[in-house]
C-alpha cells in the first residue's frame, strides 16, 4: 500500500517475529495454559488473536480457544462520532474463571480497551484479564497498561498507525501515516 | 457502513445499503437478547420518549424493551393520558418533550407525515412507529430481517402479501423494503382492499388467492383493520375467512418450504386458520423476537453523532 507520507515501521518478517515473541511471553506468564482464552477486539485484534492462538497451540501442544469481541455497544462516544459498524461477537468458551487475553492491533487512548473490559464483564467473570497489543502509540486517556506489547511507537496526534494483515488480502505491514 | 441519518421516518427514502446496514446491526443486537445479561450501555443516560398518539401495546412494549436493553431511560406518553386531549398541538407536545431533553422520540400517530413534520423542527431524533396508513418502517425491517434469517437472502424470493393492503402501513413499508432488496411482490385479497394502482409500485396484483400463494416463498398475512376502515369493505368476517383466509386446504397447495408471517395481532379463524398460526412453518413469534432486535438497531443507529468514522483505539 502506498499512501502519501506513510513510513514503513514493520514488515511481515518483523511482525512474525513480534507475534512469536508475544506468544512466548504469554506462555511464560500463564502456566495454567488450559485456562487461557484469547479474545480479539473487532476488528483490528481478530487476526492477531488467531495468529497468536496458532503459535500458542504449537508451544503448549493443545488448542487455545479464540474468540472475537465487538465493543461498539460499550463505547462511551456514540453521540460524538458517526455511528460505528457493529461486527459479530463470538465467544468460544464460558469465560468464568478463565484467563482472558484481550488482543488489539493498536493501543491509543485506551477507550476501546475500557469498552472491552465492560463487554467482557457482561459475558462472564474471568479470573483475570490481560492485554496484548501489536503497537502502543501512546496518548493514553485512561489508566490502561498493556501486559504484552509488540512495539512501542511514540506518535503525534495527527499521525495514524495503519496495520495490514495478509488475511485481508493485502501485504503484511505496519505503517505510520502522517496527515 | 452507510448509515448517517438522525431519523428513521420511512422505508421509501432508504437506500438498499442503508437497509442492509440496519439488518446487519440488528443481527448483532439479537445476540444480546440471548445472553444472561441482556443489556448493553450504548444509550446509557439517553431519554427515549414513546409518543403513541394512536394506541398500541405491542409496538410500544417492543420499543420500550429495546430502549431498556440499550440502558436508556424510557417515558411512555399515550394520547388518552396526555395534554393532547386538552387540545395541545402535536408541535407543542413535541417541543415540550424536547424541553425535557428527550433524545429520541418514537412516534405513532394517525396522521400520515406526522413523524416527518416533527423531524423538521426537533433536534431530538425521530423514529416513525406508524403514521396513519403511510409507513411502519420497523415492522418492515423486522419482516425482511426474519425472511433473510430463514431464507438466507431476499433477492429473487416470491413474497405474497395477503389481506387489507389499502389501509395498511405495514404493507406499504414491506413493499418498499422487499422491492429494494430484490424480491418479487404479489398482493392479493378482496378487490375492495387491494387496488390495482399498487401495480405502479412494481407489485403483481391478483384477486385469485390460490394463484397468489402457489409459488410464494413467503406468505405475509395482514389483519383486517376494523379501526381504519371507514365502511364495510366485505360482507363479513366469515365470508372473508372462506374466500381469502389461509386455511389448511389452501396452505396444502403452497410450496413445501413456504413460510407464514403476520405482523400481529392475529385474528384466529379469519385471516389464518388457528392451527396454521402455530405450525412449524409459521414464523410469527420469531417476528416478535426479531422486532426487538431491529428496534434496538434503529435506536442505536439514529443516535450516532456527526463525527468522523475513525475511532481512536
Amino acid at each position: 500500500m502506498t499512501a502519501e507520507h506513510s513510513t514503513l515501521l514493520l514488515n511481515s518478517n518483523a511482525i512474525r517475529r513480534i507475534l512469536q515473541r508475544i506468544s512466548h511471553e504469554i506462555a511464560e506468564r500463564n502456566e495454567d495454559s488450559q485456562s487461557v482464552v484469547l479474545i480479539g477486539i473487532q476488528r483490528g485484534g481478530v487476526i492477531l488473536a488467531e495468529r497468536i492462538g496458532g503459535f500458542l497451540q504449537q508451544i503448549w501442544g493443545h488448542p487455545v480457544p479464540v474468540g472475537q469481541l465487538d465493543v461498539s455497544m460499550h463505547r462511551d462516544d456514540l453521540d460524538q462520532r458517526a455511528v460505528p459498524d457493529v461486527y459479530p461477537t463470538r465467544i468460544p468458551a464460558d469465560l468464568n474463571d478463565k484467563v482472558v487475553v484481550l488482543m488489539d492491533d493498536v493501543l491509543f487512548s485506551g477507550r476501546t480497551t475500557r469498552a472491552a473490559l465492560d463487554a467482557i464483564h457482561d459475558l462472564g467473570r474471568p479470573r483475570s484479564i490481560q492485554l496484548a497489543v501489536l503497537v502502543d502509540r501512546g496518548h493514553r486517556q485512561l489508566p490502561i497498561k498493556p501486559d504484552f506489547v509488540g512495539k512501542n511507537m511514540p506518535t503525534r496526534l495527527n499521525e495514524q498507525i495503519r496495520v495490514l494483515f495478509q488475511e485481508s488480502g493485502q501485504e503484511e505491514a505496519v505503517y505510520l501515516v502522517k496527515s | 457502513m452507510s448509515w448517517n441519518r438522525h431519523h428513521l421516518l420511512d422505508i421509501q427514502s432508504l437506500s438498499r445499503d442503508e437497509l442492509l446496514t440496519v439488518l446487519d446491526t440488528a443481527k448483532a443486537f439479537k445476540a444480546v437478547g440471548e445472553r444472561a445479561i441482556k443489556k448493553v450501555p450504548a444509550l446509557r443516560g439517553k431519554t427515549v420518549v414513546n409518543l403513541f398518539v394512536e394506541p398500541s401495546t405491542r409496538t410500544r412494549i417492543s420499543f420500550e424493551l429495546a430502549a431498556h436493553r440499550l440502558t436508556a431511560d424510557v417515558v411512555n406518553f399515550t394520547a388518552e393520558s396526555s395534554s393532547l386531549r386538552k387540545g395541545e398541538t402535536l408541535k407543542d407536545t413535541a417541543r415540550n418533550l424536547e424541553a425535557l431533553n428527550a433524545d429520541i422520540i418514537v412516534v405513532r400517530h394517525q396522521a400520515a407525515g406526522a413523524p416527518h413534520f416533527m423531524a423538521r423542527f426537533l433536534d431530538a431524533r425521530v423514529i416513525n412507529a406508524g403514521d396513519g396508513a403511510h409507513e411502519h418502517p420497523t415492522q418492515a425491517l423486522l419482516d425482511v430481517f426474519t425472511i433473510r434469517e430463514k431464507k438466507g437472502t431476499i433477492e429473487g424470493l416470491q413474497v405474497t402479501i395477503l389481506g387489507d393492503i389499502l389501509y395498511s402501513r405495514v404493507a406499504r413499508s414491506n413493499i418498499w423494503a422487499l422491492l429494494k432488496l430484490g424480491a418479487q411482490v404479489t398482493l392479493s385479497g378482496p378487490s375492495t382492499l387491494v387496488p390495482r394502482i399498487f401495480q405502479q409500485m412494481g407489485c403483481r396484483v391478483t384477486y385469485n388467492i390460490e394463484e397468489a400463494i402457489a409459488e410464494a416463498d413467503i406468505i405475509n398475512l395482514l389483519r383486517i383493520q376494523h379501526e381504519r376502515q371507514r365502511q364495510s369493505m366485505f360482507p363479513g368476517l366469515s365470508e372473508y375467512a372462506s374466500l381469502f383466509g389461509l386455511n389448511k386446504n389452501r396452505f396444502a397447495r403452497t410450496k413445501p418450504d413456504a413460510l407464514i408471517m403476520h405482523p400481529g395481532p392475529i385474528n384466529r379463524g379469519v385471516e389464518i386458520d388457528s392451527d396454521l398460526a402455530d405450525c412449524g412453518r409459521s414464523v410469527i413469534l420469531e417476528q416478535v423476537t426479531n422486532g426487538l432486535a431491529v428496534r434496538m438497531a434503529a435506536l442505536f443507529l439514529v443516535s450516532g453523532g456527526k463525527g468522523p468514522q475513525e475511532i481512536a483505539a
